[in-house]
């Protein structure tokens, strides 16, 4: 890396302070996205454990 | 070089050039949210009049997996379509031709929703569901979109069919098969189609000529339009009353889904009756809007008669 790295803009896209303001409203819908998922996950595991889920033996004896 | 300068060199003018620039919302829009309430809504009538009942946790996700599905068709068929969107009044402010969203990027988007939804409600309720779910996406996307709807004047009527599964999926998601029932859930739709699109595309028949949609009333003209609005509004009328005759609904349904279709005929016959040198289309207009209704009181009724039935 050389010294002036650091300091200097970078070369490329400079975004505009609206496309910075999308950007950030792209990354928390996304955010918002993947928590949601999470949660469905999370629903969707304790309904198909069902209420028994403790009781369950895990090997065959009855 | 920078790749708006590497852009630039190719001809495309810098502020032209694809960014990733939408906003948020501008990505919900691709997912339709209008066909996708629609979707959602007969999904639900479809899995709650099932006799096996639902987790309403399982019946939940599934919803929300078939909501998603049917927003990965709706954001697929704006990629493929973007160039016809660009030149229709109605499509043209739509992400895609109006610059907000790469092409690129809505085919990515929509490829993954559309894969995920489908493994997602495979998890969640069952495989014949996704495999319906999986079916009605590609249907709709290379079927409808990607080769009927530029091609022929029956395009509505054929595509359709993805149009009229979602209850067949809600269905499924709660018993694992499909039955009779399902398939007049299915076939109420997929005949409401026809009259439904015909009778929008009859007053904005100039949109779709300039973008070169082989619409029925531009391919074949408003005769053989109003009679094929007639031939499919008829037999709507009879399976609209179906549901009472196979106990999924009763009598009292029967009789106000004859009132309603006999509603829907008699509105459509004033349609067939409308001369060509009708500019203003007063009848299209208002089928349009009626068609809208009785779908949804149709529906409604055999949620609500359910309901009440439930214990």
């Amino acid at each position: 890396m050389t010294e002036t790295a650091v300091t200097e803009q970078p070369e490329g896209i400079r975004l505009s302070p609206e496309q910075r303001r999308r950007q950030r409203g792209r990354s928390v819908a996304i955010a918002v996205a993947l928590f949601a998922l999470v949660g469905l996950f999370y629903l969707l595991t304790i309904a198909k454990l069902g209420g028994g889920v403790l009781a369950a033996k895990i090997l065959g004896s009855s | 070089m920078a790749y708006i300068e590497r852009r630039e060199a190719e001809g495309v003018a810098a502020d032209t050039v694809p960014i990733h620039d939408g906003a948020a919302g501008d990505y919900v829009q691709l997912l339709k949210p209008r066909v996708m309430s629609l979707v959602v809504f007969t999904a639900f009538v479809g899995m709650v009049i099932a006799p096996t009942g639902i987790n309403p946790i399982i019946g939940f996700v599934s919803l929300v997996a078939i909501a998603v599905g049917a927003g990965a068709a709706g954001a697929l068929n704006m990629w493929y379509d973007a160039d016809i969107d660009r030149v229709m009044a109605r499509t043209a402010r739509r992400p895609i031709p109006s610059g907000r969203v790469p092409a690129g990027d809505a085919l990515v988007f929509g490829a993954w929703l559309g894969a995920g939804s489908v493994v997602f409600l495979g998890l969640a309720a069952n495989y014949v569901a996704a495999g319906l779910l999986a079916f009605t996406i590609l249907f709709y996307v290379f079927v409808y979109t990607a080769w009927l709807k530029r091609s022929t004047p029956q395009n509505i009527v054929i595509g359709g069919v993805a149009g009229a599964l979602p209850p067949m999926i809600g269905w499924a998601a709660a018993t694992g098969t499909v039955s009779m029932e399902s398939f007049v859930l299915f076939l109420i739709i997929f005949l409401w189609t026809p009259p439904h699109s015909w009778a929008l595309a009859l007053y904005r028949s100039d949109d779709y000529a300039r973008a070169g949609i082989p619409m029925l009333p531009v391919a074949k003209g408003l005769r053989a339009t109003q009679i094929q609005m007639l031939a499919y509004s008829v037999p709507l009328a009879v399976v609209g009353v179906v549901p009472a005759f196979l106990g999924m609904a009763s009598p009292a349904y029967g009789v106000v889904a004859a009132i309603l279709g006999a509603a829907f005929v008699f509105l459509t016959w004033q349609v067939y009756r409308m001369p060509a040198t009708d500019k203003e289309m007063r009848p299209a207009r208002r089928l349009f809007a009626f068609s809208l209704l009785y779908l949804f009181l149709i529906f409604v009724m055999l949620l609500a008669e359910r309901g009440f039935a439930m214990p």
